[in-house]
């Protein structure tokens, strides 16, 4: 008996690819898919693009090995528009985007979900590390840890709603990465071996500053490096080079370290300061989802992370009477940084979380 | 998943024919000497090679010696192409072509225009014909070469070949046509119709894949296309693959032998699936001309729903269909054709080609019109643009 209809999203990796071997043992009818979502590397053998050749290559060899249909699906134009754009607008306003929050946000749980289920599939699946629970008493759908807090992506998917996740399958979400790649090797998945990808899948090379200006069209301005006082200290290469909380890079020398402490794109200045001054206590945060809570009433205590590799902090969350939220720490925190996520837990589940404005 | 297998992608490619792979397997295993050996084995080779070139100059009216034998239809149209551009640069460096060609003849026009020619891509009308006229206005002193299709690979559209072969004629100017989809399809006489160039594919008819063929009719001026040993006259050089060779002179034979009697079977089953899609689904157009138009070949746009989740569908429930041509369809980027005609690019996403073959029947049609609707009024409830639309007729009832 077929436990229900499920697409997979494969990217090639060993995640999506044991993701995708797990539920066909769990008994369901399983769908392997790949997004295309970027036009293939322009650099002959440039392979480590999650949407290349190679991956479609190899998503296909583990669909083969595992007896499963498989497809590709366009996702260029979509992708080009929510992700892209959306990215390099981001880095134009002097924020630090992550896309990929907004690809699974407007994507894979959005456009692919939608896809699927119109398709006549019951449910999608990802290679997260990630748990859903749905919790009876409170009637809603639960976003947890994974089982392996090292591996765990609940930040990324902190965006999901009430019918995406009850559409959602995260069958990783009990597993160590250590346990997918045996689990991977002892099925004979042709990429159980694979290193893992670290960067955005379509910059070449982790060269964010190319890849803006080539969208663009012009290189960045330059402009002045000031300090917390408006002290001009030198000039900078263009705002999109440069991300709060930077150290490295700065081509500066002013016989102590200096930390990139703002960006201002109107002015177009980026501000330096000491370490101390990259501390702050406090945050306002927009794009709002929630999911333990339908909304937040008044203040509450939560832990809060404001980006996919920082430390939980001890913090209140405040509603704001313009929609959008104040996150106060109870110490100051390092690097908040505009254009990144702050998503809010309590215990192992996801309260929800947002886009930090400043 | 599936319980039943409907093959409607012909014009993507065809299966063997039992008598062709009959015809070819000797020459894998005993006859499997090389066509330029002068033993016995390697005359036999040589032999049948040249029956096979026979039996496709026959096919096209024309003489064995204008036939040259190649890898791919692909291949054809590249050597058919650059050979003339760069034979004849002290003529010009001016191309015709038309907007709705197959990529191996657009790309390859591309990378010379890259190189320094100079091409000129004719719009089609409505129905996807290219006008003569615009084909006679196009000519230029410094014309090198007109490449128009026979027949369009998506929508099926037969372009009025004798007419555009005889301007070229008068002109002067080669013409060069991609025949790939209308070999085995449609009636062919290179000489009536003032064709100097002509490209075909074997695995279009029934043959195997991997070997196609190029007309070069006698006295015109080509370049050779791979350099090394002196095979095809030294036109073409590497080691005859006679078994192709042999299958596609098989194929060619057959697919012309029993064409009109096929074709009569196709276009009963084309036409059924016309008129009965478009009775049963609304907001539905057949992309193409009704009339002039491969026997075989049926080309829709569904409005308000996309290809991709279409040809999904029709997978799972066995139905082997493509949204357009199958060399692209691995990334479904609208169609140049259906952009060419006209279509706008929501519904060029739309579009769903059916492409019939001789193993298919009445009965074939019966199970697609039995899935069909229920698959478009599936995607089209859950698509967003038709509730757009749907809710906009509302507003308008009110």
């Amino acid at each position: 008996m077929s436990k229900g209809k499920v697409m997979v999203a494969m990217s090639g990796g060993v995640d999506s690819s044991v993701a995708a071997a797990v539920l066909k043992g769990e008994g369901y009818e399983v769908v392997g898919v790949t997004l295309q979502i970027w036009p293939e590397s322009k650099k002959e053998g440039g392979e480590n693009l999650c949407c290349s050749l190679s991956a479609v290559e190899d998503a296909r060899r583990v669909a083969d090995t595992l007896g499963i249909p498989y497809y590709v699906l366009n996702f260029k134009d979509l992708f080009e528009k929510k992700v892209i754009d959306y990215f390099t607008l981001e880095y134009l306003e002097g924020r630090t985007p992550n896309p990929c929050i907004a690809c699974n946000r407007y994507i894979k749980f959005e456009e692919l979900l939608r896809k699927a289920l119109s398709i006549g599939m019951d449910y999608i699946a990802t290679g997260h590390y990630a748990r859903i629970e749905f919790d009876q008493s409170a009637g809603r759908y639960l976003l947890k840890k994974a089982l392996d807090p090292r591996k765990d992506q609940t930040y990324v998917l902190y965006g999901l709603s009430q019918l995406q996740l009850s559409k959602t399958l995260f069958p990783l979400g009990s597993f160590t990465k250590t346990q997918a790649r045996q689990l991977a090797a002892q099925l004979g998945l042709p990429v159980a071996s694979k290193p893992e990808s670290q960067e955005i899948c379509f910059v070449e090379d982790n060269d964010y500053g190319s890849f803006i200006t080539g969208r663009v069209g012009r290189e960045a301005k330059p402009g002045k490096f000031v300090d917390t006082k408006g002290k001009v200290l030198g000039t900078h290469r263009g705002i999109i080079h440069y991300t709060v909380g930077q150290r490295k890079g700065l081509g500066l020398s002013l016989g102590k370290p200096m930390y990139v402490v703002k960006i201002d794109p109107k002015s177009n200045r980026v501000v330096l300061g000491s370490q101390d001054e990259v501390f702050s206590k406090s945050l306002t945060a927009s794009d709002l989802n929630f999911i333990s809570i339908e909304r937040l009433e008044g203040p509450i205590r939560v832990k809060a992370k404001i980006r996919y590799s920082a430390r939980e902090e001890d913090a209140t969350v405040t509603p704001l009477d313009s929609g959008k939220v104040q996150v106060t720490f109870d110490r100051p925190v390092r690097a908040i940084t505009p254009g990144q996520s702050v998503v809010f837990y309590n215990g192992d589940t996801v309260v929800g979380g947002g886009i930090i404005d400043m | 998943m599936r319980e039943r297998f409907v093959y409607l992608d012909h014009a993507s490619t065809t299966p063997v024919r039992p008598e062709v792979l009959e015809a070819m397997l000797p020459y894998f295993t005993q006859k499997y000497g090389n066509a330029s050996s002068l033993y016995s084995i390697g005359r036999e080779s040589k032999k049948a090679m040249e029956e096979a070139r026979i039996k496709v100059a026959a096919a096209l009216g024309a003489q064995p010696g204008e036939i040259y034998f190649t890898g791919s239809g692909t291949e054809a149209d590249n050597w058919a192409i650059k050979g003339a551009a760069y034979a004849n640069r002290k003529k010009g460096k001016h191309i015709i072509t038309s907007a709705i060609e197959h990529h191996a003849v657009l790309h390859t026009c591309q990378y010379l225009e890259r190189e320094g020619f100079e091409v000129t891509y004719l719009p089609v009308n409505e129905k996807g014909l290219v006008s003569p006229d615009d084909v006679r206005a196009a000519i230029r002193d410094d014309t090198v070469l007109i490449s128009i299709m026979f027949a369009n690979n998506e929508i099926g559209t037969i372009q009025p070949i004798a007419e555009i072969g005889k301007i070229a004629g008068e002109k002067g100017v080669y013409f060069h046509t991609d025949a790939v989809q209308a070999v085995g399809n449609v009636e062919i006489n290179v000489s009536g119709m003032g064709i100097d160039l002509l490209s075909l594919s074997g695995h279009k008819f029934y043959g195997p894949k991997g070997v196609g063929a190029l007309y070069v009719r006698k006295g015109v001026k080509i370049t050779s296309f791979m350099h090394g040993g002196g095979q095809e006259r030294g036109r073409r050089a590497s080691t005859e693959n006679i078994p192709a060779i042999v299958g596609l002179g098989k194929a060619i034979e057959l697919a012309t032998l029993d064409m009109e009697e096929r074709n009569q079977k196709l276009i009963a089953l084309r036409d059924r699936t016309i008129n009965e899609v478009l009775k049963r689904i609304p907001h539905v157009r057949l992309n193409g001309d009704r009339q002039r138009r491969l026997p075989g070949n049926v080309n829709f746009s569904f409005e308000y729903i996309e290809g991709e989740s279409l040809l999904l569908m029709l997978d799972m429930k066995g139905i082997a269909a493509s949204s357009g041509s199958a060399c692209t369809s691995g990334s479904l980027d609208p169609s140049h054709v259906l952009l060419a005609i006209g279509l706008p690019h929501e519904v060029a996403h739309g579009s769903l080609r059916l492409t019939f073959g001789e193993e298919n029947t009445q009965e074939d049609v019966d199970y697609l019109l039995e899935v069909l609707p229920g698959i478009v009024e599936r995607l089209r409830a859950m698509s967003p643009l038709y509730e757009e639309k749907e809710g906009s007729q509302c507003t308008v009832k009110k």
